[in-house]
C-alpha cells in the first residue's frame, strides 16, 4: 500500500514531504507519548497522532515511519513544518477524529493484506 | 454492540466489571492525552489508551465512559484497579495496539467522537 | 490581571445558595488528585442536575484540580449551587502564572514529563475549562497563586432544582 493511496483514499492534505508520497506503507502506529512510539512502532509504520512539536520529525525519522497523519485538525508547530520540509518526512492532516482515521487506514492496510493483519 | 462482543474481538481480559459485559456500546475514542479525552470524548463511549495510571479512571469516571480498553497487553497497578472497582468502571486490557484495537472495532461500525462535546451543548 | 469569558459582573452574588462547601486539594502530588472532583461529580448527580451540566461541572472541576496537583503546593476547589448556576472555584498557593494569555493558548505548556507521562501538560488544561464553563475568570499573582472561577448555567427545561 503506497502513501499516496491513503492520501487520495482519506483526502488528506500534505504539507510536507510531498516527494515521499510513494513510500509504502507496512502497517500503522497510534500513540501520543513519544516514549511510547520510540520503543513500539515499526520502520515502515504510518505514525497517527495529535502531537504538533518538532521532536515528533525526530522520531518518525529515527523510525523510518512512513509519514505522520495529524488528525482533529491539529496543525504542526511552525518549527516543526519546516524541520519535516528539510528532511523530507511527509506529514498529512486531517480534521477526521483519531479513531476514524485509524479504522480506515487499518481497513485498507487489512484489504491489501488479508483478513487479518494482526495474527 | 456489547462490551462482551467487544471482549471477544479483541481477544481481551476483563480486569474488572464482569457484571456489566451486557452494556451496549456505539462510540470509541483512543488517545493518550487525557486533556484530549476530556475535550472530545462522548458519553458512554469506549475509551482505548496506553496509559494506566489512576488517572485514566478519574477521567473516565468525569466524563460517564462506559469502559476502558488498555491496549498493548498493559496492566494497570492495583491502585488503578482498586479505583476503577470503586468507581464501577469496566477496564479491560487487550495484547493488541491501538491502531489494531481500533481498526477491529471501526470495521464492526463502532463510530469515533466527531466534535469537541462543548459544540453539542443544549444551550449556548 | 484578569481574562474573561462570558458576563463581566457576578452573576452569583444575589442568588441564595442551595448547597456551599469547600474541599481541600493536596498540591505537588498526584495521589489523590481526582478525588474532589469525583465526590462534587457525585454531589451534583444526588441534586438531580442534568447529565450534561454535571458532566461539565465535573469536567472544570477535574482540570482545575489536576492544575493544583501539577503546579501548586495546595489549595481548595469551592462549590456553590443556587438555583440557577454551578459555581466552581479552584484557588491555590503557588508559583503563579507569569502570563495568562500565553498559558490559555492552546497547546502552550510548561509541563513537566512527570505530568505528561500522567496524559496531562499538552496545554488543553485551561482552554478545556474556558470551553466547557458559560462564564470563566482567571485571576494569578506570581508567587502567591492563582484563582480560577467557573461557572455553568443550570437549564431549568432539563433540570430539576
Amino acid at each position: 500500500m503506497y502513501l499516496e493511496d491513503i492520501v487520495k483514499a482519506l483526502n488528506l492534505r500534505v504539507v510536507s514531504g510531498e516527494e515521499r508520497l510513494s513510500a509504502d506503507v507496512l502497517g500503522g502506529y497510534v500513540g501520543d507519548l513519544l516514549s511510547d512510539v520510540m520503543a513500539n512502532s515499526k520502520e515502515g509504520d504510518l505514525w497517527i497522532t495529535r502531537q504538533i512539536h518538532q521532536n515528533i520529525v525526530a522520531v518518525a525519522s529515527l523510525k523510518d515511519h512512513a509519514g505522520i497523519i495529524l488528525i482533529q485538525g491539529c496543525e504542526p508547530a511552525a518549527d516543526t513544518l519546516d524541520k519535516a520540509r528539510k528532511e523530507g518526512i511527509p506529514i498529512m492532516v486531517t480534521d477526521m477524529p483519531g479513531f476514524e482515521v485509524i479504522g480506515r487506514v487499518y481497513n485498507m492496510l487489512a484489504t491489501k493484506k488479508g483478513p487479518d493483519p494482526s495474527t | 454492540m456489547t462490551l462482551r462482543e467487544i471482549k471477544d474481538l479483541l481477544d481481551a481480559e476483563v480486569l474488572v466489571g464482569y457484571d456489566q459485559l451486557d452494556k451496549e456500546i456505539k462510540t470509541a475514542f483512543g488517545a493518550d492525552l487525557m486533556s484530549d479525552v476530556l475535550a472530545f470524548a462522548k458519553a458512554g463511549s469506549l475509551l482505548l489508551t496506553g496509559l494506566t495510571n489512576p488517572q485514566v479512571i478519574r477521567t473516565s469516571d468525569v466524563l460517564d465512559i462506559a469502559a476502558i480498553i488498555m491496549v498493548r497487553g498493559k496492566r494497570p497497578s492495583p491502585e488503578t484497579l482498586r479505583l476503577a472497582e470503586e468507581l464501577l468502571i469496566p477496564v479491560l486490557t487487550t495484547k493488541y495496539i491501538l491502531f489494531e484495537t481500533a481498526g477491529k472495532l471501526y470495521a464492526k461500525g463502532i463510530v469515533g467522537c466527531m466534535e469537541r462535546v462543548d459544540d453539542e451543548r443544549a444551550f449556548t | 490581571m484578569a481574562a474573561w469569558k462570558g458576563l463581566t459582573t457576578n452573576v452569583l452574588s444575589h442568588e441564595p445558595a442551595i448547597y456551599e462547601n469547600s474541599f481541600p486539594v493536596e498540591g505537588g502530588t498526584y495521589e489523590n488528585a481526582g478525588h474532589v472532583s469525583s465526590q462534587i461529580k457525585a454531589l451534583l448527580k444526588r441534586m438531580k442536575i442534568s447529565k450534561e451540566v454535571v458532566r461539565r461541572a465535573a469536567l472544570v472541576t477535574y482540570e482545575s484540580e489536576i492544575n493544583i496537583c501539577s503546579y501548586a503546593r495546595s489549595g481548595k476547589i469551592v462549590l456553590r449551587v443556587t438555583p440557577e448556576h454551578v459555581m466552581i472555584e479552584a484557588i491555590d498557593e503557588g508559583q503563579g502564572i507569569v502570563d495568562i494569555e500565553l498559558a490559555m493558548q492552546e497547546g502552550y505548556s510548561t509541563a513537566t514529563d512527570r505530568i505528561r507521562e500522567m496524559g496531562f501538560g499538552a496545554g488543553m488544561g485551561l482552554c478545556n475549562i474556558k470551553n466547557f464553563s458559560d462564564f470563566f475568570r482567571i485571576t494569578s499573582e506570581i508567587g502567591k497563586g492563582t484563582h480560577l472561577k467557573m461557572v455553568i448555567r443550570i437549564d431549568k427545561d432539563f433540570d430539576g432544582i
